[in-house]
């Protein structure tokens, strides 16, 4: 998952269609030479791009429209995305990959003012992830097999997932985990901006249940 | 639009208090019958004292019927359902189902708390709705906060940095007759935060509060919803309450 990469730049705007083929070293090397050259030289910063869903915006329509499409990671996700860029530019925290930041920020549940932020970015980076267009298959070969053993069926699993969002109280995201330490799979909730990766767990879906996830498509519930 | 007004302000199965018939949503009247039998006094949905459309352009027609419709009914509904089961389980002696069920409790008792203030919050503007307060609450407000336009730019400021749901609160602290802005999370009520704070207006900045029209912009959703803020009721409290 290495879609929020860190990029150093100098003064140029990050292009988010490079967003995950720069490496960081070759830009580096070519800045240090900048900056011995030029004595007036802008500050180099580490910026996390808005990398793109892996679909078009319309690709899942009639279940999520366009326009919340639009919205959701047009003005929300990119918006987090500005927010951390912007409390990382005077903080000793840049430069980390996206999983480091977070598990760092979480702060073993003291979070530090740029969890949220991070968390979010990386919670919507998987939640697009999560869907695909056409999609809607049933899963088949290890997954299947684990969720069959670990829920007895797959619809068992399925209702299970949507009723734990129906029982969100609040903003937050529901999951299907692997407990890396249980080694089996879970459904988990968290509020607001938590992700599992702060407990260590890998997450194998992801459902956005904030209200702006379902709001104008669906309006109430 | 008057006709609807009448309506809603006399719709007999929408009123509050009113014992058996009082109306919870679509969850039937068989148990509601029952618990009215065992003196279990359930919520029921208020009527707003204004059309949908009112309040619009700060708050469109759209978000308020749906808001009050939909989500303050479900509020009264789960509330009622979950304060059945309590008694229930309190009756049985079931602590396990006690404690299970506060989380539900809290959550849709709040909701259901939190948005009866709300409605009265708010006033059309042709009803006096956004006139500043004046008086002992207008005094009180510069006193503890400078000025008007402080308190109103230090709720927004809240309201836009609340993170989630939740909501953000011009509260009176009773015991020392001192106005606060106070937040809470998910549907807390503000007794929550204090025992001894009485809410004068909350501000719900849920997504569903503003999405439909606002979009992801909640600070202009803030910046408008002055426009329609109830002073009046506010000073009312204030005054019986600080007395």
């Amino acid at each position: 998952m290495a879609m929020a990469l860190p990029l150093a730049y100098a003064s140029s705007v990050v292009n988010p269609f490079e967003a995950g083929r720069l490496s960081f070293s070759t830009k580096a090397t070519k800045h240090k030479k900048h900056i011995y050259q030029f004595r007036k030289v802008t500050k180099v910063l580490a910026y996390y791009g808005l990398a793109n869903p892996p679909y078009k915006l319309d690709a899942l329509e009639p279940y999520m429209s366009r326009r919340t499409l639009e919205l959701h990671w047009g003005n929300i996700h990119r918006g987090y995305v500005d927010s951390l860029n912007k409390q990382l530019a005077n903080s000793p925290l840049y430069g980390c990959t996206m999983e480091e930041l977070i598990k760092t920020t979480f702060n073993n549940g003291n979070p530090l003012p740029e969890y949220n932020n991070a968390a979010e970015v990386w919670n919507h980076d998987f939640f697009w992830e999560s869907m695909q267009p056409n999609g809607g298959r049933l899963p088949w070969g290890g997954v299947l097999d684990q969720i069959e053993k670990d829920f007895g069926s797959f619809s068992n699993f399925r209702d299970e997932f949507v009723h734990s969002a129906m029982m969100l109280f609040g903003s937050g995201w529901v999951w299907l985990v692997l407990k890396t330490n249980e080694r089996r799979l879970s459904i988990v909730r968290t509020s607001n901006a938590v992700c599992p990766l702060v407990w260590g767990d890998i997450p194998i879906i992801s459902l956005d249940m904030w209200e702006h996830a379902y709001y104008l498509d669906y309006k109430v519930f | 639009m008057a006709l609807r007004a009448l309506l809603t302000k006399r719709a007999p199965t929408l009123a509050s208090g009113l014992g058996p018939f009082a109306s919870a949503g679509g969850s039937g009247t068989g148990w509601q019958g029952l618990c009215h039998a065992r003196g279990l006094k359930v919520a029921a949905l208020p009527d707003l004292e204004y059309d949908y459309g009112a309040l619009a352009p700060a708050i469109s027609g759209e978000i308020m019927r749906l808001h009050h419709q939909k989500h303050h009914k479900a509020y009264v509904s789960n509330y009622n359902d979950a304060l059945e089961k309590l008694d229930a389980a309190m009756a049985k002696g079931d602590v396990a189902a006690v404690v299970r069920l506060q989380s539900a409790i809290k959550f849709n008792g709040g909701g259901h708390i939190n948005h009866t203030i709300f409605w009265k919050n708010l006033k059309p503007v042709n009803e006096g709705g956004g006139e500043p307060p004046h008086a002992t609450l207008g005094w009180a407000i510069d006193t503890d906060f400078g000025s008007l336009e402080a308190l109103v730019q230090k709720m927004n400021a809240e309201g836009a940095a609340l993170q989630g749901s939740g909501w953000v609160w011009l509260a009176l602290e009773k015991e020392r007759k001192k106005l606060l802005v106070e937040t809470t999370a998910n549907q807390d009520p503000l007794v929550t935060k204090g025992a001894n704070l009485v809410p004068l207006l909350g501000i719900d900045v849920w997504e569903h509060a503003y999405y439909l029209q606002y979009k992801n912009v909640k600070p202009d959703y803030l910046k408008n919803i002055w426009k329609v803020m109830n002073w009046k009721y506010a000073s009312e409290v204030y005054d019986s309450e600080a007395a």
